[in-house]
């Protein structure tokens, strides 16, 4: 049994939570007013521009940066020799592992080689954006031109261009001896798969290949960085974390984090990409050269030819069921490429291929595989949409060979409280059974699909919800709003849902909470905004904060009304002790009219482990058969939230997830030539969808309270990228008959396939 | 006694036992337990005084952040598994 | 560098000038000279619509509008929505609607949505979803903002009567 804190208060019926107030940044939003980082503007402020490597594997033999110095109005030049000497430091950044501070300083500004097309490779920094343009045009850099490898399984043979001479596969510490692109080999082990596939009465085993994609945020990485005269390091910064975005350049820098402040400007967008620093650390040092704030700002084509991409993938999944259905065993063998530098995330792949799923045998195998690519990033729940792609195909073939509906199939098998996960650890209490029955009883499940080809797919899809820490402070003002500073970075709207939350603690409404986000020096560490973490362990910190600040609040009363803090009840957000009563806003009043100490509170927490999520998708797709075009007609996301502080933005993830992950299914890649050089890194040619090319997108939320949460809260964010290529890839199948197995799922190569089946 | 699921690449040093039962109230305690039986355990699983950075602990199937100081109960299960981010 | 061009033009219903370089963009000028930071760069090469402005009544990527070209002209920005501290109806329903989540392709979405309920106050969903691919948007999945404007669609034609 698990002893994680059982927090969850048990309320049926909330005040606060489950309404859709009006978003406190708002009207700043719609008026043009939130500052992004690009849109910081500083006096003297240069601007810079980054040098990048046109090849994709090369020495650097040597860097001319003589020409560019000497045009007027060019401030500062930095290579990678501007960066202190990190050889063999790395350092624990937080989640996702160690991460080795040369490799992440030479993805910044390249040591020695360049690894992919668009890497770094020197910066300069000018009086405006087209005199840097024209400056780093004259810088000279001398290449020796390498064999280089974008496919993941031939960056695995014996023969392929190696990126690090001196890696050695990793084997949970025990190293190769060769010299290799396998960074890491993860194996995890359950049952007996001899056995277990012995038992089966039915085997499907399938191979699937999915190609690199991006996140695609809108808002390309911008910083501006001012290296002052105090010798402070300010920072502006478009980051899903501000004090990883700190920890990163003081570890880079080598300085201490207290020298960095940074500064997170509203965020047009993360998914996992804007956690990794690329430009921040070169800004700085322009900075510290020139004395003067240095804004860096990508342009479209370098946010896709040099930040992480997901990886590129080949799985071969197996699954062996008895005759009525039961699972009995599965083995998976996934690679995963991770790009220029180790530290991919194969990992969770592994540990979500058949997390879905009760298994009483299985074996998985995961390859973290060096290639001439971007270092590969989160996005959204990492390396988990590939994992599904692959294994919820097979249920469906598994389940159509068996004659048994897709949905009772998965009903049969679905992981529960107590289910134990193929990688070890027991389920908690976990929703996947009750998504699985909101799917069945939907209007779309339910609706009859007719019409030539067309299809309808199912999928389920698991990420999990990680905890770590959060801070937030608040104080009561004399009219009764309580000002909130709180550490998570807002995405998505959660400078909202963490007000809510604490209205809902302290028994008033959303209106008298004003949440801001603060900077590393005004608030105590917050850990980034991802994982799916922030509505969970931030809004648990606002709930603690709230019970600091309503004890307070019980104190004055005690004082006002001359007796002990605990003869005051409260209730609702009324104080009242014989009869008397103040309200929270009354109180407020009292407090300040009388000049009694303010209130001011404070919350930390550092929850442990925390929950997971799961989703079920159902998709109705057409095909075109003259030019394989798959027009998606309906599409519905169900997903548990243990409790949707606001439903508005709960339905927002899961409806933005879904449609990032149809974009992934029929569409988006990179396309490489043979030169492995991207040819599409333009928002022209990388397809993403517009709203013309997508439905509405349905959405049920089902709410099984997660126990170590007051209000039940889970993470959301991540879990709905999970099932759609699956889903769609399925429907596609009952449309047409034709199982895909590559990703993107184009035209071309629908087109293709079913013209070889005809 | 604490049960400690031995993960798969490790198996080689125990001899293919994938579940072991030894004494302990901290994760610390039980690796130097695993270590006196399985010697070269130890440093698969620790890099210097802490855990590997590659690896967190799940104690009662709750991931910890805590490492080799965190608290294990009489009748706990450990497991050792990668790091895990999001995005 | 060449010499600076003197641009006289009107923003949002007033008059406005500018010296700019001939290489500058509209979007680059709005931006950095007149201090109007609500339409974004997400692109710079019009396949993303972050940068829409209306331009002589019509809506145009002002990433690939040289700022020379304003000359004489009429610009409208997401500054210009609001009227007097009043929130415009279409403003009002993307924030009732949550038709935002980072807000940064908001802007764009916000003039071209107005642009094309000028032009068809009664719009269909499909004439909505046509009329607004130019537009990506990369958090909502578009749900909610056609929805918005389908609400805005409704509240502007009661105004009107």
């Amino acid at each position: 049994m698990s002893h994680t804190d059982e927090l969850y208060l048990g309320k049926t019926s909330y005040q606060v939570l489950g309404k859709r107030p009006v978003r406190h940044d708002g009207a700043d939003k719609v008026t043009g007013k939130a500052v992004y980082a690009a849109d910081v503007q500083l006096p003297n402020m240069a601007h810079g521009k980054i040098v990048r490597s046109p090849h994709a594997h090369a020495r650097i033999k040597s860097i001319d940066v003589s020409e560019a110095v000497k045009i007027p109005g060019v401030f500062a030049v930095v290579t990678a020799a501007d960066f202190p000497n990190l050889e063999r430091r790395s350092e624990v950044m937080g989640e996702g592992g160690p991460v080795n501070l040369a490799h992440m300083a030479a993805n910044c500004l390249a040591m020695g080689k360049v690894l992919y097309k668009g890497h770094p490779v020197a910066a300069v920094a000018a009086a405006n954006v087209h005199l840097a343009e024209e400056a780093a045009a004259k810088i000279k850099v001398e290449y020796e031109v390498l064999p280089s490898v974008t496919w993941v399984l031939d960056a695995m043979k014996d023969d392929a261009p190696l990126l690090h001479e001196d890696l050695r596969t990793d084997s949970m510490g025990k190293k190769g001896d060769r010299p290799t692109n396998v960074a890491l080999h993860l194996q995890f082990e359950k049952g007996n798969i001899a056995e277990g596939f012995q038992q089966a009465d039915i085997v499907v085993e399938r191979e699937f290949r999915t190609a690199s994609v991006h996140q695609g945020y809108i808002e390309p990485h911008a910083t501006v960085a001012l290296w002052n005269e105090d010798n402070r390091l300010k920072i502006w910064a478009s980051t899903q974390g501000a004090f990883n975005c700190r920890q990163q350049v003081a570890q880079l820098l080598q300085i201490p984090v207290s020298q960095c402040l940074v500064v997170p400007c509203e965020i047009g967008g993360g998914f996992g990409g804007k956690i990794a620093v690329y430009l921040e650390p070169v800004a700085a040092l322009l900075s510290r050269k020139c004395g003067r704030p240095v804004k860096l700002v990508m342009q479209r084509n370098e946010v896709f030819e040099a930040t992480g991409p997901t990886p590129g993938s080949f799985l071969r999944v197996k699954l062996g069921a008895t005759k009525d259905g039961k699972l009995t065993a599965g083995e998976a063998w996934l690679a995963y490429d991770c790009g220029a530098f180790p530290g991919g995330v194969i990992a969770p792949g592994c540990m979500c291929v058949f997390s879905c799923y009760e298994l009483p045998n299985a074996r998985v195998d995961g390859f973290d595989v060096l290639d001439n690519k971007p270092k590969t990033q989160a996005y959204r729940a990492p390396g988990a949409t590939q994992a599904a792609f692959a294994c919820e195909q097979v249920i469906d073939e598994l389940a159509e060979a068996l004659g048994i509906d897709p949905l009772e199939f998965r009903l049969k098998n679905a992981a529960s409280e107590g289910t134990r996960r193929f990688d070890g650890p027991v389920y908690p209490r976990v929703g996947l059974v009750e998504c699985l029955h909101a799917a069945k009883h939907s209007y779309h499940w339910k609706s009859p699909l007719s019409g030539a080809n067309r299809g309808r797919g199912i999928a389920a899809g698991f990420w999990f919800n990680i905890g770590l820490a959060s801070s937030c402070s608040g104080s009561v003002n004399g009219d009764g709003v309580v000002t909130l500073v709180e550490g998570s970075t807002d995405i998505g709207g959660t400078r909202t849902s963490i007000a809510m939350q604490l209205a809902e603690t302290l028994g008033i409404g959303a209106a008298d909470v004003l949440p801001q986000v603060g900077d590393t020096d005004s608030v105590g560490f917050t850990f980034l905004t991802g994982g799916s973490r922030t509505t969970f362990a931030t809004g648990l910190a606002a709930y603690k904060l709230g019970l600091d600040l309503q004890a307070q609040m019980q104190e004055r009363a005690a004082t006002i009304w001359e007796c002990e803090p605990a003869a005051v009840e409260v209730k609702y957000g009324v104080y009242s002790r014989n009869g008397q009563s103040l309200t929270f806003k009354e109180l407020a009043g009292k407090i300040s009219e009388l000049g009694l100490d303010p209130v001011v509170g404070r919350a930390s927490v550092s929850p442990e482990g925390s929950t997971n999520a799961f989703g079920v998708h159902i998709a109705d797709v057409e095909v075109d058969p003259e030019t394989g075009k798959v027009t998606v007609l309906r599409y519905t996301a169900i997903q548990d939230a243990g409790k949707a502080v606001h439903p508005s933005y709960v339905e927002g993830q899961m409806q933005g997830g879904a449609v990032q992950g149809i974009g992934w299914a029929l569409n988006e890649e990179y396309f490489f030539d043979r030169k492995d050089q991207m040819r599409n890194a333009s928002f022209l040619d990388y397809r993403m969808p517009t709203c013309l090319d997508v439905p509405m997108i349905e959405t049920i939320i089902v709410e099984v309270p997660n126990p170590s949460h007051p209000f039940g809260v889970r993470g959301v964010g991540e879990t709905p990228i999970v099932a759609p290529p699956a889903t769609i890839a399925n429907a596609i199948h009952k449309a047409t008959g034709v199982r895909m197995t590559v990703l993107p799922i184009s035209p071309p190569a629908l087109w293709k396939a079913l013209s070889e089946k005809s | 006694m604490p049960v400690v699921f031995i993960p798969t690449p490790l198996r080689d040093i125990t001899a293919g036992t994938a579940e072991v039962t030894v004494e302990g109230n901290t994760v610390r305690a039980v690796v130097d337990a695993l270590e006196q039986r399985y010697p070269g355990i130890k440093t698969r699983l620790c890099r210097g005084d802490s855990l590997s950075p590659g690896l967190q602990v799940s104690i009662d199937h709750v991931m910890t952040t805590r490492g080799l100081r965190a608290t294990v109960r009489p009748d706990s299960e450990v497991h050792f598994l990668p790091v895990i981010g999001g995005g | 560098m060449s010499k600076k061009v003197h641009v006289t033009t009107s923003v949002n219903h007033e008059p406005v000038e500018f010296l700019c370089e001939p290489r500058q963009s509209l979007l680059e000028v709005l931006r950095d000279t007149l201090r109007l930071t609500g339409a974004k760069e997400g692109c710079n090469n019009g396949n993303c619509g972050a940068c829409t402005v209306i331009f002589n009544g019509v809506p145009v990527n002002s990433c690939l509008v040289l700022a020379v070209e304003a000359e004489g002209a009429t610009v409208e920005t997401v500054e210009g929505l609001a009227d007097h501290g009043h929130l415009h109806p279409i403003q009002k329903c993307f924030l009732e609607g949550a038709a935002l989540q980072c807000g940064v392709c908001t802007p764009g979405f916000l003039v071209a949505a107005k642009a094309l309920l000028d032009h068809n106050p009664d719009p269909t969903e499909h004439d909505i979803r046509f009329g607004l691919a130019n537009n990506l948007c990369r958090c909502t999945g578009y749900d909610k903002i056609v929805k918005a404007v389908q609400a805005a669609a409704r509240e502007l034609q009661s105004l009107a009567k």
